[in-house]
C-alpha cells in the first residue's frame, strides 16, 4: 500500500479556499507541541495569541494598524507573483519610502509649510520605492539578473543608508545622541480616526488598495495579462502580452505600494524616522501574500490575521515570558505549510494498493 | 525452463495450434481514477508476426504498450511472455528478458554523439569501443546507415529514429514495439523502414505496430487489433478489409467527409511572404531562408515536410511572436506588417493557431472564456476602456461551442480538462469566429479524433470559401490533399515552390521533404542550351 498524489482534472475551488485554514491548523497543532516542550501551557500561551488580543478596544486598534502596512505591501507582491516576478525585497522598498518621504518632514521642520506636506510626503514615498524596485527589475529585464537576489540584497543597502542618515545629517540635535530624527510636525503627521486612539487614515488607504487591486485583477485587461503571463508565459506571448514589460510594471507597483507603507507607518505610529521601523513587514508580507492566495480580499483577512499574532506575541511574551522570536517561528512554519497544502488544489492525496498477483507454480 | 526452449520457435504465421503465443495480455486492465484506460484487453502475439495496434487518440494503445514495456503495472489481468505469467519491474527488465520499444519521442541528448546515445541507452557492461563496432555492425546489417562519431543535434529526424531503432536492436529483441514510427518520415524513408521491419520478421522476430495510417498498415501487417475507447474492438487481417472499414472499426462509426464547395474563388493576395530570412533563436533551431509565397483569398496553401524542419521558425514570424526587421516580408492585407507585434497582425485581420495547444494556443489552468480573451481582446470588442466584458467572452465561448460542437462538462471549464480534439475545435472555432481576412493553422488536427479533424477540416475549407486566405502546416500528406489547393514543402529551412494539389503526388513530396530538388533534368537541359 502507497500513498501518491495524483493529478486533479481541474484545479478544486474548495480546496483553494480551505488550504489555507488547514495551514493555520496544522500550525497551532505544531506550535501547541512547541510550547509544551517549551514548557509553557499550550492553551494559555494559544490564548495569549490568538484570543486575549481580541477582547479589548486597544489591541484590536492595533491590530488594524500592524495590518495596515502587511496588506498594502502583500497586494505589491501578489500582483509581482502572480506574474512570475519574484519581489523579495519589499523590506527595502519599504525602507526607501520611508527615507524618501522623511526627506520632506525633515526638511520643513520648523517651518510653516501648509497641508500640502503629507500629500508630497506620500507621493513622493511612493515613488522612491518604485525607483527603489525598478533597480532589480531592470537588472532581470536587460541583464537577465535574478530579481530574487537582487532585490533582496537591496534591502540591506535600503537599512544601511537608513542607519546613516538618522545617525548623520538627519539625526535629531535634541534627541540626546539617539539615532532619530526629531518627531515630525503635525502637518507631516498621518491623522488618526479616532481621538486618543491607535487607528490612523493609512488603514482607509489601505482598504482602498485592496479594492483597487480586487477590480484590477478580476475585470480588467491589465490584471488578466498579469495573471496570464504567470500562469502560461508561452500562451501570454501568443496572446501578444510583453512579460518585460510586466517585470517593469509590477515591481514599480509593488515597490510604490512598500514605499507608501513605509511613510506611512514613519508619519503614523511611529512619529519620526529611525532604524528598527520595520520589525520585518516586508518579509511578513511575503507569508501574507501566499496566505491570502494571491488574492485580494484573501490579503486582507490573511493580513489581519498575521497581525494578530504580531501583537499575540507581544501579549505572550509580557504575560508567560515566551521569547518574541516564537512569532517568526510561527510565521516560517505557517508559510511552509501554505505552500504544501497549495499541492492539494492541483493533486489529491490517493491511497494505491499495488497488484501484483504472481501465477503460483510457474517458478 | 520450459518456456525458454520455445526461443526459436520455427512455426510459421497462421499455426500456432499447440503453442502459445510470445506475448500475451489476459484481461489487462488499467485504471486511472475512475477513468479506465484499458478494459481488460486480451491480445496474442505471435513470432514472426507484424501485429498493428490501431486506435484513435485516447483508444488506449499508449497504455497497453506502456504495460507491456514495464512502464506502468496494470491494475488488473497479466502478462504473458513465452507462456509463462510475468510482472515486470520496469523496462530494463522488459529489455532483459527480450522485449524493445522505439518510442515516438527520442529521448536522445543533442549534444552527445550517435554512439555515445546507445551506450547511455544500453544495460550491458561491454566496453564503449567494443559497443561501437557492434553500433556500426548492427547498423550495417540492417540498412540504418549511421555514423557513431556524429552528434545528434546534425541529424535529420529520420536518422535520429534510426538510433533509437539500432539502439533497441542491439539488446536483440524478440519482440519489438515501434509507436507511430512514420509520423516524422518521408514517404521514402518509410518505405526504407518497412524493408528493415520486413527482415525482422523473417528473422522470427515479432513487431507490435502503433499507427493511425490504415494504408500503411494493410501494406505492412499480418494482424491488426482494434481498441476503442480502452476496450478490444476487433483483431482481424488488415489485409482482408479496405482503410473505411477499419476505420469505422476505429471511430465506432461513418465519418463525416469533408467537401469542398464547388467553384471557389480566388481573390485578391492577402498574405504575402519576400524573401524572408529569419536566425534562429534557440542554439539548435533552424534559421529561415529566403522564404516567398502569395498567398489569395479563398485559397489554402498546405505546407508539408518532416518536423523540425523550420515550420516553427515559420510559425513564429508568420504570427509575430518573432518580430523581422525588414517590414516588407510579412505583408497582411496589403499592408507591411512584419516589424507588428501579434496584436497590431491580428487588428489587420490575422488570426493563428499554433501546434501546441496547451500552454502555447490556451492557458491550461485558465476557463475557456479568458482563453477566448487571449486571442480576442485585440479586436473582437471584448474589451471596453480597459475593462473586460465578461458576458462577450463567454458569447465566444457558447458560439464557438454551438458551431463547432465542443464537447465539456460544464458552461465555461478550465482549457486543460477538455479531450484533446475538443480544445482544438474550440481554438480552431475561437479563430474562425473572428472572421479573420487571413488563418495561420500549424497541425491542426495533430492528436485530434477523426470525428474532430472531419470538423476542423471542414471549417478550413468552409473558411477559404468565405473568402479568407488560410495557410496549414502539417505532416499529415492525407490531410493536406483533402484540404490544400497546392502544396510546399519545406525543407532546412527552405520553401519549395508550391505545387497544385493534383501534381503533388506522395513521390513528388517526398523527394522534396528529403531535400532533393524536382528539376534536375530541367536544370541539365538549361546548361546544355
Amino acid at each position: 500500500m502507497q500513498l501518491v498524489l495524483e493529478k486533479r482534472a481541474e484545479r478544486s475551488n474548495t480546496i483553494a479556499l480551505v488550504s489555507p485554514l488547514i495551514a493555520i491548523g496544522l500550525t497551532i497543532i505544531t506550535m501547541t507541541i512547541l510550547f509544551a516542550i517549551l514548557g509553557k501551557n499550550p492553551l494559555l500561551a494559544l490564548h495569549a495569541y490568538f484570543i486575549a488580543p481580541l477582547t479589548d478596544s486597544y489591541s484590536l486598534q492595533e491590530i488594524a494598524v500592524k495590518a495596515t502596512p502587511l496588506v498594502m505591501i502583500a497586494i505589491g507582491l501578489s500582483l509581482c507573483y502572480l506574474a512570475n516576478a519574484w519581489n523579495i525585497g519589499a523590506e527595502g522598498q519599504f525602507l526607501i519610502g520611508a527615507v524618501a518621504g522623511s526627506w520632506i518632514a525633515v526638511k520643513t521642520q520648523g517651518t510653516d509649510a501648509g497641508s500640502w506636506v503629507l500629500p508630497a510626503m506620500l507621493v513622493l514615498a511612493a515613488a522612491g520605492g518604485a525607483l527603489y524596485a525598478l533597480i532589480p527589475a531592470i537588472c532581470k529585464v536587460k541583464f537577465g539578473a535574478s530579481e530574487i537576489l537582487t532585490s533582496l540584497m537591496l534591502v540591506y543597502v535600503a537599512d544601511l543608508l537608513l542607519d546613516y542618515l538618522v545617525r548623520g545629517p538627519w539625526r535629531d540635535p535634541h534627541g540626546f545622541n539617539f539615532p532619530t530624527t526629531a518627531e515630525f510636525d503635525p502637518v507631516a503627521t498621518v491623522p488618526l480616526l479616532i481621538e486618543g486612539g491607535r487607528l490612523h487614515l493609512g488603514s482607509i488607504i489601505a482598504l482602498l488598495v485592496v479594492a483597487a487591486a480586487a477590480i484590477l485583477l478580476g475585470r480588467t485587461i491589465k490584471g488578466f495579462e498579469i495573471r496570464v503571463v504567470g500562469a502560461a508565459p508561452r500562451a501570454a506571448r501568443f496572446g501578444g502580452f510583453n512579460s518585460n514589460q510586466l517585470v517593469i510594471l509590477t515591481f514599480a507597483v509593488s515597490g510604490a505600494l512598500a514605499g507608501l507603507a513605509g511613510i506611512i507607518e514613519v508619519a503614523g505610529p511611529v512619529g519620526h524616522l529611525q532604524p528598527g521601523i520595520s520589525p520585518g513587514y516586508g518579509f511578513t508580507a511575503i507569508i501574507v501574500a501566499f496566505l491570502g492566495r494571491l488574492n485580494p480580499l484573501g490579503i486582507l483577512i490573511a493580513g489581519l490575521f498575521l497581525a494578530l499574532t504580531f501583537i499575540g506575541g507581544e501579549q505572550a511574551q509580557i504575560a508567560m515570558k515566551i521569547p518574541l522570536d516564537v512569532t517568526k517561528v510561527f510565521q516560517g512554519i505557517l508559510l511552509f505549510y501554505v505552500l504544501a497544502c497549495d499541492s492539494l488544489i492541483l493533486y489529491r492525496f490517493k491511497l494505491v494498493f499495488p497488484n501484483r498477483q504472481v501465477a503460483s507454480g510457474t517458478h | 525452463m520450459q518456456a525458454h526452449q520455445r526461443m526459436l520457435d520455427p512455426t510459421p504465421n497462421g499455426l500456432h495450434s499447440g503453442e502459445s503465443p510470445l506475448l500475451q495480455t489476459l484481461g489487462l486492465t488499467k485504471r486511472y481514477g475512475d477513468f479506465l484506460a484499458n478494459d481488460s484487453i486480451h491480445i496474442d502475439i505471435w513470432p514472426k508476426q507484424i501485429h498493428a495496434l490501431l486506435g484513435e487518440n485516447g483508444a488506449g494503445k499508449s497504455t497497453l504498450v506502456k504495460a507491456i514495456y514495464g512502464l506502468i503495472q496494470p491494475s488488473a489481468g497479466e502478462i504473458r511472455w513465452q507462456g509463462q505469467t510475468i510482472v515486470l519491474s520496469g523496462p530494463s527488465e522488459a529489455r532483459s528478458r527480450g522485449i524493445g520499444m522505439v518510442f515516438q519521442h527520442f529521448s536522445l541528448f543533442d549534444n552527445l554523439t550517435v554512439a555515445e546515445n546507445v551506450a547511455l541507452g544500453l544495460d550491458g557492461k561491454e566496453s564503449f569501443k567494443d559497443m561501437s563496432a557492434r553500433l556500426e555492425q548492427v547498423s550495417k546489417t540492417y540498412g540504418l546507415p549511421l555514423d557513431p562519431k556524429r552528434e545528434v543535434w546534425q541529424l535529420s529526424v529520420g536518422e535520429r529514429q534510426r538510433i533509437e531503432i539500432v539502439r533497441a536492436l542491439m539488446q536483440d529483441p524478440k519482440f519489438l514495439i515501434l509507436d507511430e514510427p512514420t509520423a516524422v518520415l518521408t514517404p521514402q524513408e518509410a518505405d526504407q523502414l518497412f524493408v528493415v521491419l520486413e527482415r525482422l520478421k523473417a528473422e522470427g522476430r515479432a513487431i507490435l505496430y502503433i499507427s493511425h495510417k490504415l494504408e500503411e498498415v494493410k501494406r505492412l501487417c499480418d494482424t491488426a487489433t482494434i481498441l476503442r475507447g480502452g476496450k478490444k474492438v476487433d483483431t482481424c487481417n488488415p489485409r482482408l478489409e479496405t482503410a473505411a472499414s477499419l476505420a469505422r472499426m476505429m471511430v465506432g462509426g461513418e465519418i463525416k467527409e469533408v467537401k469542398a464547395a464547388a467553384g471557389r474563388k480566388t481573390t485578391v493576395p492577402r498574405l504575402v511572404v519576400n524573401d524572408l530570412s529569419l536566425a534562429p533563436s534557440e542554439p539548435h533551431g533552424v534559421r529561415l531562408e529566403h522564404i516567398s509565397f502569395e498567398l489569395k483569398g479563398g485559397e489554402i496553401l498546405g505546407i508539408a515536410g518532416v518536423a523540425g524542419n523550420g515550420q516553427d521558425e515559420l510559425f513564429a514570424a508568420l504570427s509575430g511572436e518573432r518580430l523581422s526587421k525588414d517590414p516588407g516580408t510579412v505583408v497582411i492585407e496589403g499592408i507591411a506588417a512584419g516589424h507588428l507585434s501579434i496584436t497590431q497582425r491580428r487588428k489587420l485581420g490575422a488570426a493563428f493557431v499554433p501546434e501546441e495547444r496547451l500552454g502555447h494556443g490556451t492557458a491550461p489552468r485558465m476557463k475557456l472564456s479568458e482563453n477566448a480573451l487571449l486571442t480576442g481582446h485585440a479586436a473582437s470588442g471584448m474589451v471596453h476602456r480597459g475593462f473586460i466584458d465578461t458576458a462577450a467572452t463567454l458569447k465566444t465561448v457558447d458560439r464557438a461551442t454551438e458551431t463547432f460542437d465542443v464537447r465539456k462538462a460544464k458552461r465555461d471549464p478550465e482549457a486543460a480538462s477538455l479531450s484533446g480534439g475538443n480544445l482544438q475545435k474550440f481554438i480552431v472555432g475561437r479563430e474562425i469566429l473572428r472572421n479573420p481576412a487571413v488563418l495561420v493553422v500549424s497541425q491542426p488536427t495533430w492528436g485530434v479524433d477523426a470525428g474532430a479533424a472531419a470538423v476542423i477540416r471542414q471549417a478550413l475549407l468552409d473558411l477559404a470559401t468565405a473568402g479568407a486566405a488560410v495557410l496549414v502546416t502539417s505532416q499529415d500528406l492525407d490531410e493536406l490533399a483533402e484540404i490544400a489547393d497546392r502544396i510546399a514543402v519545406m525543407f532546412h529551412g527552405h520553401l519549395s515552390a508550391p505545387l497544385a494539389t493534383a501534381d503533388a503526388t506522395r513521390e513528388k513530396l517526398g523527394l522534396l521533404m528529403g531535400g532533393s530538388s524536382l528539376e534536375p533534368k530541367e536544370a541539365a537541359h538549361a546548361v546544355g542550351a
